[in-house]
């Protein structure tokens, strides 16, 4: 009669079938939904949905910002992570709760304040007229909005690992008379490589599936997000579908991935 | 008592440059934008800033946002608690599936999650056309918007109840059934006073998340002011209408909120025994 406590049988049916129920209703059928009303009309006309002039060059702008979004974050990522996990220093605890606020900030909100700073009764709205770059309703709005969201995900995943890591093997590096590149390469990189990637697998499928940040800094420009977004306005729901079935094939490899990297490489820190 | 010391001494380089990079993107892309917002809510005086933020409309909104997402998150507690129970005592095949789909609203695009819900729940769709039989309007309702955010919260409280079930000492389950504690007492005197603050942790946690969404519950709420809009959705509507200061009063109040949140989910994360960086 040792070990956990153990509940009755129907205690176990009831806490499983809740359990079963819920994520079947909430997460399965969504995502059914998803592909039964992608194919439903055909597989001809989910290969058009997605082959139309506005489609591709949807997903190529999603693209590009998703990758941009990555590297500026993985780079920040990176550098924020070394300071933070390798040096002790004052007020560390709040630059760290700082980097978590695009959490909790309304994605909305991402996005409005790049309006506010570039748009033309913004702060540097006429230094952007006088330079002639366009920023709000540009490539580079969406950018700057994704940035933003997506700006937590490879630092958070760094700096859980970092901080627990030590600082020693950099430290015997540095003694050996080893330069900061050498160290880094050699000694750091190879150490944290697996958590990079998690942070980047997060960033990257949030960066693309972003929606309320990119909607109020893209004007007449189209995301993917946005794309679906007005397509299921037009009643085209079929092609709404098609291409959000994209997305979500995307999101489902991001989780094998994500998983698969929490399993085989012991990190399970940096939800979210 | 402890001396402030600024910077430890290291024998590591690439301090300086890393913590200035990092400072310096952090500044240049939320504290200098986030300034701004202030800036522009409180453009017109204290008194306009009070009067957008807190009109009629507005405050109907907040009432949505925080009521709609208050039960969201209790939903998400309740069931988060099942899910959280099988993954971290039971062993059955296909375990690590559940698993991920717990983590599915994480890697879902709203927008995808907003369309896929609205055409379960509208009167025609497979949930809604049930719902209609017993006279609840599945989509363009209060209803849609509970829906929308349970979606987006499922994560939260099973991320951090599974360790917390997890770690809970066998010896202490074994002493209380020994002493002769009943199932019920077990549950309710032992393992639930261990695990509370995790649990409460999740339901914070998946309530900030909802408060802020807006993906997801456009598509859904059918956007009625009044009664179905969200405090998300007049910041949008304000800013199409360039009314900058009207939607930044707004946006500093869900600022506030968020920073209540975030200085909230940090206590409890210390509380669980974690630093800041690894909850």
């Amino acid at each position: 009669m040792s070990g956990r406590y153990k509940e009755s049988i129907a205690a176990k049916i009831f806490i499983t079938s809740c359990a079963l129920f819920f994520i079947g209703l909430t997460v399965v059928l969504p995502l059914c939904t998803v592909f039964y009303f992608a194919f439903k009309d055909g597989f001809e006309v989910y290969i058009n949905a997605l082959t139309t002039k506005e489609s591709i060059s949807a997903i190529k702008l999603t693209l590009l910002v998703g990758v941009v979004a990555l590297l500026l974050n993985s780079i920040f990522g990176i550098a924020i992570a070394w300071a933070i996990g390798k040096f002790d220093f004052a007020f560390k605890r709040w630059l760290v709760a700082v980097i978590d606020l695009p959490f909790t900030i309304s994605p909305v909100i991402a996005g409005m304040v790049f309006i506010l700073l570039f748009g033309g009764s913004g702060v540097f709205g006429e230094l952007c007229r006088e330079l002639d770059i366009k920023i709000v309703f540009s490539t580079t709005g969406i950018i700057l909005a994704t940035v933003f969201v997506t700006l937590p995900f490879v630092a958070r995943s760094l700096i859980s690992l970092m901080s627990t890591q030590g600082r020693e093997e950099e430290e015997a590096a540095a003694t050996l008379g080893a330069g900061f590149w050498v160290m880094f390469w050699k000694v750091t990189l190879p150490s944290i490589k697996w958590a990079l990637l998690y942070g980047a697998v997060l960033c990257f499928a949030r960066a693309i599936g972003d929606f309320g940040a990119v909607t109020v800094v893209a004007g007449p420009l189209r995301t993917v997000t946005i794309e679906i977004f007005d397509l299921y306005n037009e009643y085209k729901t079929a092609e709404a579908f098609a291409v959000a079935s994209v997305l979500t094939m995307v999101a489902l490899v991001a989780l094998a991935a994500k998983k698969s990297i929490e399993k085989y490489h012991s990190l399970n820190r940096g939800e979210r | 008592m402890k001396s402030f010391v600024l910077k430890k001494h290291s024998a590591l380089p690439g301090f300086g440059v890393s913590l200035g990079f990092g400072l310096f993107y952090i500044c240049l892309l939320i504290l200098i934008p986030l300034a701004a917002l202030a800036a522009q809510a409180v453009d017109g005086g204290f008194d306009s800033f009070l009067q957008s933020a807190f009109s009629e409309r507005a405050i109907e909104a907040y009432k949505l946002s925080f009521g709609a997402s208050f039960i969201a998150a209790f939903i998400n507690a309740f069931f988060g608690f099942c899910i959280s129970w099988v993954l971290a005592r039971y062993e059955f095949f296909g375990k690590s599936i559940l698993d991920a789909l717990v983590d599915m609203p994480f890697a879902l695009p709203t927008a995808v999650a907003g369309i896929a819900l609205t055409t379960l729940y509208a009167t025609d769709g497979l949930i809604g056309s049930l719902l209609d039989k017993v006279g609840i309007q599945g989509a363009f309702s209060y209803f849609g918007v509970v829906v929308a955010l349970v979606f987006v919260g499922v994560p939260f409280t099973v991320r951090t109840l599974v360790p917390a079930l997890k770690e809970l000492p066998i010896e202490v389950e074994e002493a209380a059934s020994t002493l002769g504690a009943k199932g019920y007492q077990i549950m309710f005197k032992v393992i639930i006073p261990a695990i509370w603050i995790a649990w409460v942790s999740g339901f914070v946690l998946s309530f900030a998340r909802a408060v802020g969404e807006y993906g997801s519950v456009v598509f859904i709420s059918g956007n009625l002011p009044f009664k179905t809009e969200i405090a998300p959705l007049i910041i949008v509507t304000k800013l199409e209408q360039y009314e900058y200061s009207q939607a930044a009063s707004i946006a500093l109040v869900m600022l506030f909120v968020s920073l209540f949140f975030l200085v909230l989910t940090d206590y409890l994360g210390r509380k669980l025994g974690n630093t800041g960086a690894d909850r």
